[in-house]
């Protein structure tokens, strides 16, 4: 049996986090939230005499994803009209570019399992404006709110570089990645604001061909994103072995029953007719220009995570996770200016803080929200390392901190969890759990060590976890000695 | 007092004899007695007007000096006034009422216009007759069996017929020279990028211009006036400063004027007694001391089928959002493609359908190098054109029609022969330049005939210039045909 390769490449849309629209003064709002078709106005509803205006902030916001993408930015860049009809897009042509796009062959840097780095190539990323919204209803008809309609996108399409799901994954992470370092989105596919599309073939391995392709979409997370491929990868691998072979088509997922659905076959390309849109200028960028959006890019995660293993002696691994959200990078660098120690610190949120969060269903770039401050967190980390409190305490005291903020010292303080290192109390806890346990003193005396490490934590038990484990061990071994004669 | 020029009627206005209200009321009077004939309006704005009228007069009384304070003028029906029907000629928008106004209606409310109605148009401007309106055809006032010329011809038609002191039209491939040819009125293109296209329903977005009909070259300066400029709500629009145009007619001269006669304009096709005329008005501004100098624009004969792949993309595009999903009538068919195909194909004419496909083809994949791609390079090449002939030239004279106006159904069933009446004029707005048409005569069943003066994109002035002297000098502007 031929053994197949998958061939990937992903069109990644990702609204622009403006204030206003692409080509007129609205708001740019959550469309899951706003009231339908309340930000609108006489352009982005298409209303017969208007015209575009471009939105200079979304052309830097482009270039910038652009320069953070390593591509080329052209010394000018075109808009076009894309002529198809659709209730969701008011004018009849979506505003879009084509022959000219804001920035051109770039690539992204992937991550693979085996600690190598794959480059993905990225054709081009260029700026669009968004479609409204459509809802079907059961009867037959269709809503349309036209909210959305007019939002920046930026459209970024990657070559088919891709040769796995996974790869799919780390790239679109990737990718989520930098343009939330930028700012330009907040990378929430749950709201539509970051779509991905994948055009997927596949070819005997090793061939150097390109078959036809399918493109899926309607993927509304990496997760199904990730899943989508694989079943289409197998569909194709079975079209091709039945000798049926694959027709060009547009695919949609069902994530539900994890199906992929056959929306359309295209006989032939769709011919959206493009011409340079007439109402808009040219966009020129100069040279200096571009060295300015340059210069304002942040420290993107490449450079951040390469910085956190030198600076901060973390693994790869760590190092990857902690910078692969902004906020938690960000997190974590406030919590070590506060004073807290590099190792313990990631320790202490990529474990304790992220399961807390993952409890409730929490998004990592959430992580601003909850109740612990880094200084807070600096501040347990603190306790810990002067010997006030036992880790165990830390966990506790973290509990309090995440349900109810406030400041790690006064809730030891308050709660009485400071590590109990007076010998009075600990020999007495001591004595009771011997007393209490004399066939497991007795197998010790014999010369059980796992009954001595059971007796230990019956007597931190007793102390409920505040005893300061040096102490308490000496304090143990000094009266099972004793007993020993 | 219908029969005054803008300027006469505003400075009537201005030393209190007559009212804004009493101008206004003779002119709807006027309009009911002769447009049932002639039609130029499609939507009459009686009760605003006279409201509007009202207003400027109290205006006025409390020392308001706007530029155009009380003076009644009408505005084509493909420029978006709010919540007065705007149906761009055609059925599809029946009972349309914008929810905006354009900015040149802005502009002109701003300076005190009094709105009487909207004018009659081919649809979407697409013709040079009225004839493809999808409502009525409009008569030339000086022979209401002929057509004023197209699309501007509603506008023209009111304003030659004393219904208005001036109109607004636009031009996309000489819809404001030509019936302002055909009906003996001053009509101006300006250059493209002078006048403000937000509110202007989109035929062809490169080559629209929204430009003037008047009854002289001195009213044309005070419409430019004010609707001339940048506006920020079009990017096509300049951020040039514009010239006090009024004060560029003072004093006017012709002396050491380079007027260029461009070869290929006179060659076949056109009518004798209107190369005759405009020949002769030539020689009228060289007896005022201009020089001829004999030009050549090589790529002429190029225009017509440039402009009609150009402006027929466009057009496709443009017309694409008339779909009755949001505005204007529906055909419901209860199935969406269904609903769409019944919307446009009922209510879109015969020459919009053929302008949609003529451009939906042209930009259709395998045919879009081919013909969009090598008009818009032929393009370059008209506009080359003109570029080398300004530096030899100061202005360029030029019929503006090839033909005085015919009779109604004359060219009704051959597209070809009525896309020739704008041979002298698509090249224009190719190259996006300036240009006037004045009257400079009649042929002689009576009809007339309009000197084509053309200049650089932004000297308008240049061109208002020459033609104020050649007015004052021949006075041809003054005759007003005989209606009811
Ligand atoms: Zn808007």
């Amino acid at each position: 049996m031929t053994t197949y390769e998958p061939v990937i490449g992903l069109e990644v849309h990702a609204e622009l986090l403006t204030e206003s629209k692409m080509f007129c003064a609205c708001a740019v709002v959550d469309s899951t939230q706003a009231e339908p078709n309340t930000v609108t106005c006489p352009v982005c509803l298409g209303m017969p005499g208007t015209l575009p205006v471009i939105n200079a902030r979304a052309i830097e916001m482009g270039v910038r994803v652009g320069l953070a993408l390593g591509c080329e930015i052209p010394a000018f860049s075109q808009f076009a009209r894309k002529n198809y009809f659709y209730p969701d897009l008011p004018k009849g042509y979506q505003i879009s570019q084509f022959e000219y796009p804001l920035a051109v062959r770039g690539h992204v840097d992937i991550d693979l399992p085996d600690g190598s780095t794959k480059r993905i190539g990225v054709t081009r990323a260029h700026l669009e404006e968004d479609a409204g919204k459509l809802t079907h209803t059961g009867s037959g008809k269709s809503l349309v709110d036209l909210n959305r309609a007019g939002v920046p996108l930026l459209e970024i399409v990657s070559e088919p570089d891709m040769r796995s799901a996974e790869e799919a994954e780390a790239y679109a992470r990737k990718l989520r990645s930098i343009i939330q370092y930028l700012g330009v989105n907040h990378g929430d596919m749950s709201k539509g604001v970051l779509r991905f599309e994948a055009n997927i073939s596949v070819r005997p391995a090793g061939s150097t061909e390109l078959r036809t392709r399918t493109e899926v979409k309607n993927l509304n997370s990496i997760r199904s994103m990730m899943r989508a491929i694989e079943k289409e990868v197998e569909r194709q691998i079975r079209l091709w072995e039945s000798g049926e072979g694959v027709k060009q088509a547009t695919l949609g997922w069902d994530e539900d029953r994890g199906q992929i659905l056959i929306q359309r076959i295209k006989e032939s390309a769709s011919d959206y007719r493009y011409f340079p849109e007439p109402d808009l200028p040219i966009v020129r960028m100069t040279e200096a220009e571009v060295e300015r959006l340059r210069a304002s890019l942040p420290e993107l995660p490449d450079a951040r995570q390469a910085r956190f293993v030198r600076e901060y002696g973390l693994s790869p691994a760590d190092a990857a996770t902690l910078v692969s959200e902004r906020a938690v990078a960000d997190y974590y660098e406030a919590a070590l200016a506060a004073g807290a120690d590099p190792q313990p610190a990631a320790n202490f949120l990529l474990g304790e803080v992220f399961r807390r969060m993952n409890a409730e269903s929490l998004g990592r770039d959430q992580i601003g929200a909850i109740k612990v401050t880094p200084e807070a967190l600096a501040g347990l980390l603190g306790l810990v390392r002067a010997g006030t409190i036992t880790l165990t305490t830390a966990k506790k005291v973290l509990d309090v901190l995440y349900a109810e903020g406030g400041d790690p010292a006064a809730i030891v303080q308050a709660r009485g969890l400071a590590q109990v290192s007076d010998e009075g109390p600990i020999v007495a806890a001591i004595e009771a759990v011997l007393a209490a346990n004399p066939k497991e003193v007795a197998g010790v005396l014999a010369g059980q060590d796992k009954l001595a490490k059971f007796l230990m934590g019956q007597v931190m038990r007793e102390l409920r976890g505040r005893g300061e484990p040096a102490t308490v061990q000496r304090l143990l071994d000094a009266a099972l000695e004793k007993r020993r004669g | 007092m219908i029969d005054l020029t803008l300027t006469e009627a505003l400075r009537k206005l201005n030393s209190g004899e007559v009212t804004s209200v009493a101008l206004t009321r003779a002119l709807l009077d006027r309009i009911h007695q002769v447009d049932p004939a002639v039609r130029a309006f499609l939507t009459l704005t009686e009760e605003q007007a006279l409201a509007q009228a009202e207003a400027a007069d109290q205006r006025r009384a409390r020392g308001d000096t706007a530029p155009l304070l009380g003076i009644p003028l009408a505005i084509k029906d493909v420029l978006a006034t709010q919540g007065v029907q705007t149906t761009c000629g055609s059925r599809i928008l029946e009972g349309f009422r914008p929810v905006y106004d354009a900015t040149v209606v802005q502009r002109l409310l701003d300076a005190g216009m009094v709105m009487l109605g909207k004018t009659n148009t081919d649809e979407f401007a697409m013709g040079s007759s009225t004839e493809n309106s999808g409502y009525f055809t409009t008569h030339n006032p000086w022979d209401l069996a002929r057509v004023p010329g197209g699309s501007s011809g509603g506008s023209a038609a009111a304003v030659a017929a004393n219904m208005a002191y001036g109109a607004l039209g636009t031009d996309t491939g000489g819809s404001v020279r030509q019936p302002a040819s055909l009906c003996g009125v001053v009509g101006l293109k300006p250059g493209y990028g002078r006048v403000s296209r937000y509110g202007l329903i989109a035929y062809a977005s490169s080559l629209d211009q929204v430009g003037t009909l008047t009854r002289s070259v001195e009213d044309t300066a005070r419409l430019l006036s004010v609707i001339a400029g940048h506006d920020p709500k079009d990017s096509t629009s300049m951020p040039l400063p514009v010239p006090d145009y009024l004060a560029a007619l003072a004093n006017a001269d012709v002396r050491g004027l380079r007027i260029g006669l461009p070869r290929e304009y006179f060659t076949t096709g056109i009518q004798p007694e209107v190369e005759a005329a405009v020949r002769a008005a030539v020689d009228v501004l060289v007896g005022l001391g201009a020089e001829v100098v004999e030009i050549s624009l090589p790529h002429t004969d190029y225009g017509l089928p440039v402009y009609y792949l150009v402006a027929t993309a466009e057009a496709s595009a443009n017309l694409a959002r008339f779909d009755g999903v949001r505005y204007g009538p529906r055909e419901d068919r209860g199935e969406m493609w269904a609903t769409y195909t019944a919307t446009r194909g009922e209510r879109f004419g015969p020459e919009v359908k053929r302008r949609i496909m003529l451009g939906t083809y042209a930009l259709s994949a395998g045919y879009y190098d081919a013909y969009y791609l090598k008009a818009q390079q032929v393009r370059t090449l008209v506009r080359q054109d003109f570029d080398e002939a300004f530096e030899k030239v100061d202005v360029i004279a030029a019929p503006a029609s090839p033909t005085t106006a015919f009779k109604i159904g004359e060219k009704a069933d051959d597209p070809l022969q009525m896309y020739l009446s704008d041979v002298y004029t698509v090249t224009i707005n190719l190259a996006g330049i300036a240009g006037l048409s004045v009257p400079c005569g009649f042929d002689g069943q009576g009809l007339p005939i309009g000197l084509q003066l053309l200049g650089p994109a932004f000297q308008e002035d240049r061109l208002l210039r020459v033609g104020h002297v050649y007015e004052q000098a021949t006075g041809w502007h003054t005759r007003r045909p005989t209606v009811g």
